[in-house]
């Protein structure tokens, strides 16, 4: 064998890599370019401008749906947190139990069924209750979103509690700590990190969530993808691509604090 | 003694399910009880406007497969429901080949970069993931379509004289899906590859095996299961795609998610939507029983 040869190296593959990077960056790049121009074109470069954020800005559909989905979205993260949290708790350190199976399953089933499918129950169910209670608020959206957001929330929240040292649980104990105060006291102050991340997640999946939305909401509750989604259907202009780039900024934002986060050490 | 730590383990009993609680509750009322709540309604008979009459009925299942032609009452095949499942499932496993072929050797680029530089590598895999998939559906959308950026380049060098029609075609989805969950490959295949233990590799070629055979012989074999997680986490929610068909293939590609959508909106047939829903459900979860059966008989590796 040559003296370069590195046992890690496939033919090719380097190659195909690479490929796969600019094939994934290329177009959301290009959507980032063409939101700055000039021109109502998103082919043709007419120069550098603020206006198609401002004019999404002064749109009033799009302040109200951005609206909408960040109350949604603090709600969904702010329940399925606080829910994602007890459940961690009730089932990490435990010894096996009966039923448990059944509660990873229901806790993992909006990961496992095809979210069309979740739509289209949701739309059955909410619209038996609408008919029933006469109630069209974003009650049904909040709680929506929260149960799909539980397993995202539930995941790094419980990655957290088992990699967690239980000596100072113990200590704790046996300072003659309510297990309350254990909790308070001992156990969130290092869970905090995993709580937050959880958080985010949550956030982010329900901020960007489409399809559900689109079956569960009455009429006149856009969020941000919906609206984009029922624009897509008409003229299309660089507005949209405004919208998608904030609305990307803010991922990228959550992505690298959610890594950072995951880095701190307990 | 034994009363003592039977009542603890009560009491224990007790504070975990109040613990869980909220959690399944929330999960039963907007996850779970709608679907048994689907699968009622599909044995329901359609109501004038949607929704459904409370009368039993199997028309709704009979739909599925099935369809009477109104002018010779003769039974046949639903040819369009027919075709748009064999469309799902053909674009959906063709989606699974496309990411394995380039997530693989991404995956295994990432997994032989330096320790401290797969983080980031990584990052760059796992940002598109969280990225909203309408967002990247439209960014892929505007680089094909007729007025595109791809167009325009071609136009410009004059390498076609008319713009190319890409969009609203099978080609275009599948471009979509596989563009869209290519980072839901990446990640499980990775996962497996950090583990792999290069020593083994070393082997192989000791024993003079050629690049081809150590990743067919010693590679493949270890990463197994990555790759079916990888295949069985992109295979899934290709088979139910709603958003990305729906903006990339128009009106005459559909897929089963869009057909289930058209049953609720024009088509007014929330019983067949229903019983269209728990068809697809029980694909994906045959599917899943595939892979706990796969993942399951995995033979641990023998030195």
């Amino acid at each position: 064998m040559s003296k370069g040869f590195n046992i890690s190296r496939q033919t090719g593959f380097t190659t195909i890599a690479m490929i796969c990077f600019v094939l994934l960056y290329m177009p959301i790049i290009l959507l980032v370019i063409y939101s700055f121009n000039a021109g109502t074109s998103i082919a043709i470069w007419e120069g550098f401008s603020w206006r198609w954020y401002q004019s999404a800005w002064e749109n009033d559909r799009v302040q109200e749906a951005t609206i909408r989905s960040l109350v949604i979205a603090l709600w969904a993260s702010g329940i399925s947190t606080t829910c994602a949290v007890l459940a961690a708790l009730a089932t990490t350190r435990t010894r096996k139990f009966k039923g448990q199976a059944m509660v990873f399953a229901m806790i993992n089933q909006p990961l496992m069924v095809p979210e069309i499918v979740t739509a289209v129950a949701l739309l059955i169910f909410f619209a038996m209750i609408k008919v029933a209670t006469g109630y069209t608020g974003l009650a049904y959206l909040i709680i929506a979103h929260s149960a799909f957001c539980i397993p995202f929330a539930y995941l790094p929240i419980r990655a957290r509690l088992q990699g967690m040292d239980l000596s100072l649980e113990q200590a704790a104990a046996d300072l003659y700590a309510t297990p309350f105060q254990v909790f308070r006291r001992v156990t969130l102050p290092q869970l905090w990190p995993g709580i937050l991340a959880g958080a985010m997640l949550a956030f982010v999946i329900s901020l960007d969530d489409v399809v559900i939305t689109e079956f569960v909401k009455s009429a006149g509750q856009d969020t941000l993808p919906t609206y984009m989604l029922g624009q897509l259907r008409r003229v299309v202009t660089p507005e949209i691509n405004a919208i998608s780039t904030v609305l990307l900024g803010i991922s990228v934002i959550f992505v690298i604090a959610f890594t950072v986060l995951g880095k701190i050490k307990n | 003694m034994a009363d003592l730590s039977s009542a603890a383990d009560a009491r224990a009993s007790r504070r975990r399910w109040l613990l869980l609680a909220p959690a399944l509750f929330i999960l039963v009322f907007a996850a779970a009880g709608p679907l048994l709540i689907t699968l009622v309604y599909s044995f329901l008979s359609p109501g004038d406007y949607g929704g459904v009459e409370y009368e039993p009925s199997l028309q709704a299942w009979f739909n599925v497969f099935m369809e009477r032609d109104i002018f010779e009452d003769t039974l046949g095949w639903s040819d369009a429901h027919l075709s748009i499942f064999w469309r799902s499932v053909k674009l959906s496993l063709l989606t699974t080949v496309l990411c394995l072929f380039f997530g693989f050797p991404t995956a295994y680029f990432i997994a032989t970069r330096p320790k401290k530089q797969r983080d980031l590598w990584m990052l760059l895999i796992i940002i598109p993931f969280w990225t909203n998939l309408l967002i990247r559906t439209f960014a892929i959308v505007e680089l094909i379509r007729a007025e595109g950026t791809l167009n325009t380049l071609l136009l410009w060098i004059g390498a076609i004289d008319a713009p190319i029609q890409m969009l609203f075609t099978e080609f275009s989805i599948l471009l979509g899906m596989v563009y869209v969950y290519l980072p839901l490959m990446v990640l499980p295949l990775y996962a497996s590859m950090e583990r792999l233990d290069f020593s083994l590799v070393e082997a192989g070629y000791d024993l003079y095996a050629t690049r081809l055979q150590v990743l067919r012989r010693v590679i493949l074999p270890l990463v197994k299961p990555g790759v079916i997680a990888g295949s069985i986490l992109v295979f899934v929610p290709s088979l139910g795609a709603y958003v990305t068909p729906r903006v990339m293939g128009g009106g005459n590609q559909l897929m089963i998610g869009n057909l289930i959508e058209l049953q609720f909106g024009q088509g007014r047939n929330w019983p067949l939507g229903a019983a269209l829903s728990i068809t697809l459900l029980a694909i994906v979860m045959v599917a899943l029983l595939a892979y706990v059966r796969a993942a399951g008989n995995q033979e641990p590796h023998r030195v």
